[in-house]
């Protein structure tokens, strides 16, 4: 063969090499982690592996429409993820565990299914205690009905309430915890041995509540409701978010019957303006609703993202949607 | 306007003879393509930041129908990487012929298909999956993968390039818009061709290869099926073979006669309209139409598609003939005069390419940065924001484009029809009709 051939040959064959070979180097070698609508795969991959005092840095990118990336219970910005584009963090764990990673943006109607996890690894420096939840101690069944049989009139006031509660002869805080385990149905009905009226003592409830949070929790209950709940349950709690018409469409196709406590249909956001389901629930069983999830229902658990301290304030926002606070 | 002869120059004519140089843009070429494939299938699935979509459907696309067909014919042919490796091993060598020829079946194409009605339906076949094709990386990969293996495939079992002769979807059309370029390959000199011993034009010799597409330089009076490959310049014992500045349209003064040429023709037309009104227009039931690949409303979308095309534009055409009167056979007629509707198909794919490619020329700046959706830099200019570009000259461009190749179709079909022996006017309202519709789609 002649030489020229022979170098034209091994140059064709290089480039070939190249243009296949390059690709898939770089392509192999650049981990990055896809994500896509819950519907297409979600999370690829979902389980990432770390450890204690190593920053991770982790390459993300989206494969179809925005999302968001964010750990759950750790004190960091969310971070948007864009098609086609790629985004990095870096990352820092002091304690070892399996942590949960979840997407911040409405993407899809299966949005709240974009999960994955980090796990951890690496002794603990010091173990903390492991205290169960309240609704766990209190024993409460949550998905047991718990309907308020007798609801307001009106909409009950909080600053007509207080200046009732401060003419009461009985102490209204039993307990630290007696808010906590106790519906606004419940404190209604232990307030029946006083003068007041139904609609009086609804006040002196709302008074209740709101002496038991703070401005600064409803705001940022406020916007956990906004950032999380709201595309299922309603910018003002009425169930009827942007996904629910979809959620009740799906539900049609998807829908499982749970015999039990109850038959749950499935798909369905709750409506918390609805006083007979909210002023029978108290803050425990939704705590327990909320980091649980409703299961068969299609509401997500939440314990592996929120903290504890953003769940009660998430649930000091939710009565407000039956409450009037002071301003 | 008189023919300057390009190859006169030394060094253009060193370089076309010479292998060399066109090896070069071969290799490139090549390493190009397969880098797309693998682009497009393992990249970033958004269409508008991988690298085979912006580079074949934007940039690609941009350069063939605005630059290379309008301006070198069938240039694209002249570069293009699909035949290669079939080619090489069909000859054996990718530089000059060798002593012994690989035996490869090297069969001649059935005289049923050699003709580009293959190639008009391969085109259809893309164009009702365009949608989905031109938006999905991994389809384009696909794609671009089966095209490479089937242009391999064809060159063991048949002779010369029967893929990009018959098959290939883009040379129909290049071929069909080739005749108005101003570039051709001609011989100098007929009576030499007539006195030359061998032909080793066609048939190859030590210097060369026989045409790759099966064409007689000797015979050659149009650009249609001239891929500018180069070769019959080499193997020309006699320098008789030159490349040619022209006027525009030339060829188009011998109209063509035969129907499949004729239904290209309107291939083009009609899927330019289409496209005009699915990629371009405000018609959301049409574009999801378009692009739920196998649902019951792409069905209906594909039927009407090929219906405008195979019916409603021939048909009214017809119409227009049936009104003159000639003693040329209707069939004779109807591929003559058609050729009237090359120049405004071309524009037509023109004005509505401006649109397209103007709108998306920026993702190709952020695609050339990051080709694999890596997260590289590699020219800082990864996160170049999308915007349109010359939106205020994109109407201004795009109905003078229009406009020209209405006149220029008008001419050709004075010409065409001057010479059927018919009165030009039922096809010059047609193609008035045609651009009318398409202005309106368009803005």
């Amino acid at each position: 063969m002649r030489r020229a051939e022979l170098l034209s040959r091994i140059l064709i064959i290089i480039g070939i090499i190249l243009a296949v070979g390059a690709p898939l180097y770089f392509w192999k070698s650049t981990p990055i982690i896809h994500a896509q609508m819950a519907d297409d795969g979600g999370w690829s991959p979902d389980v990432i592996q770390a450890e204690v005092g190593k920053p991770i840095r982790l390459k993300f990118t989206s494969d179809d429409v925005v999302h968001g990336f964010a750990v759950g219970q750790m004190d960091m910005q969310s971070m948007d993820i864009l098609p086609g584009k790629v985004t990095d963090v870096t990352l820092n764990f002091d304690k070892p565990g399996i942590y949960t990673f979840f997407c911040t943006r409405w993407c899809g109607l299966n949005h709240w299914r974009m999960r994955g996890t980090i796990e951890v690894s690496g002794s603990p420096s010091d173990p903390e205690p492991i205290s169960p939840p309240l609704y766990v101690s209190l024993d409460l069944d949550i998905d047991a009905p718990h309907d308020a049989p007798i609801i307001p009139s009106q909409t009950p006031f909080a600053i007509r309430g207080e200046s009732l509660a401060t003419q009461l002869p009985i102490n209204i805080y039993p307990s630290p915890d007696y808010y906590l385990s106790h519906s606004p149905y419940q404190v209604f009905t232990d307030l029946s041995n006083t003068s007041l009226s139904e609609s009086q003592r609804w006040d002196v409830v709302a008074y209740i509540w709101q002496s038991n949070t703070t401005k600064e929790s409803l705001e940022n209950g406020k916007q956990l409701y906004a950032q999380n709940c709201a595309a299922c349950h309603g910018e003002n709690g009425a169930g009827d978010g942007v996904f629910a018409d979809d959620l009740a469409q799906a539900g049609e196709a998807s829908m499982q019957s749970m015999s039990g406590a109850m038959d749950m249909m499935m798909q369905t956001p709750v409506d918390f303006t609805d006083p007979t389901r909210m002023l029978g629930a108290s803050p425990a069983l939704l705590q327990g609703k909320i980091l649980r999830g409703g299961m068969g229902t299609g509401m997500p658990m939440w314990g592996s993202i929120f903290t504890e301290e953003q769940i009660w304030d998430l649930i000091a926002y939710l009565y407000s949607f039956q409450f009037e606070y002071e301003k | 306007m008189a023919k300057i002869e390009l190859t006169r120059n030394p060094f253009i004519k060193n370089a076309i003879k010479s292998r060399y140089p066109q090896l070069a843009v071969f290799i490139v070429m090549l390493v190009g393509y397969i880098f797309a494939i693998l682009a497009g299938l393992i990249g970033t699935p958004v269409g508008s930041h991988n690298f085979s979509i912006v580079f074949v459907w934007i940039a690609w696309w941009a350069v063939l129908i605005l630059v290379a067909v309008p301006f070198f014919g069938r240039g694209w042919c002249a570069v293009c990487p699909i035949p290669l490796p079939g080619e090489w091993l069909q000859r054996g060598a990718v530089l000059s012929p060798p002593e012994k020829r690989p035996k490869w079946l090297n069969l001649r194409v059935p005289k049923m298909f050699r003709n580009i009605w293959l190639q008009n339906i391969s085109f259809l076949l893309l164009a009702l999956f365009s949608s989905v094709l031109l938006t999905t990386p991994n389809i384009t990969g696909i794609v671009l993968a089966v095209m490479l293996f089937a242009a391999i495939g064809l060159s063991t079992i048949f002779e010369r390039r029967a893929f990009c002769r018959y098959l290939c979807p883009v040379g129909g059309f290049i071929g069909l818009y080739s005749q108005t370029a101003p570039i051709e390959l001609r011989i100098k000199d007929k009576q030499v061709c007539v006195k030359c011993e061998g032909k080793p034009c066609y048939n190859g010799s030590a210097a060369g290869y026989g045409c790759p597409w099966d064409v007689f330089p000797g015979g050659l009076t149009k650009n249609t099926y001239c891929g500018l490959c180069m070769e019959c310049i080499r193997t020309c014992p006699h320098d008789n073979i030159a490349i040619n500045l022209r006027p525009f349209s030339a060829d188009l003064a011998k109209p063509s006669t035969r129907m499949d040429e004729a239904f290209k023709a309107f291939i083009m037309l009609g899927s330019a309209m289409i496209y005009a009104g699915v990629l371009l227009g405000p018609w959301g039931t049409l574009k999801d139409a378009a692009y739920g690949v196998g649902t019951g409303a792409w069905f209906i979308y594909a039927v009407v598609f090929l219906a405008i095309i195979f019916g409603i534009l021939p048909g009214f055409f017809s119409l227009g003939l049936l009104k003159t009167k000639s003693n040329l056979p209707f069939k004779q007629r109807f591929a003559s005069l058609s050729t009237a509707l090359i120049p405004l198909g071309l524009m037509f794919w023109v004005a509505f390419s401006l649109s397209f490619v103007l709108t998306n020329a920026s993702y190709i700046l952020a695609a050339l940065s990051d080709p694999l959706g890596l997260g590289w830099n590699l020219f800082g200019t990864a996160n170049f924001a999308w915007q349109p570009m010359l939106t205020t000259i994109l109407a201004p461009a795009q109905t003078l484009a229009l406009v020209v190749g209405l006149i220029w179709s008008a001419r050709t079909a004075q010409k065409s029809a001057s010479e059927a022996g018919v009165s030009p006017l039922p096809i010059i309202f047609y193609s008035f009709v045609a651009t009318s519709t398409m202005l309106w789609l368009l803005l």
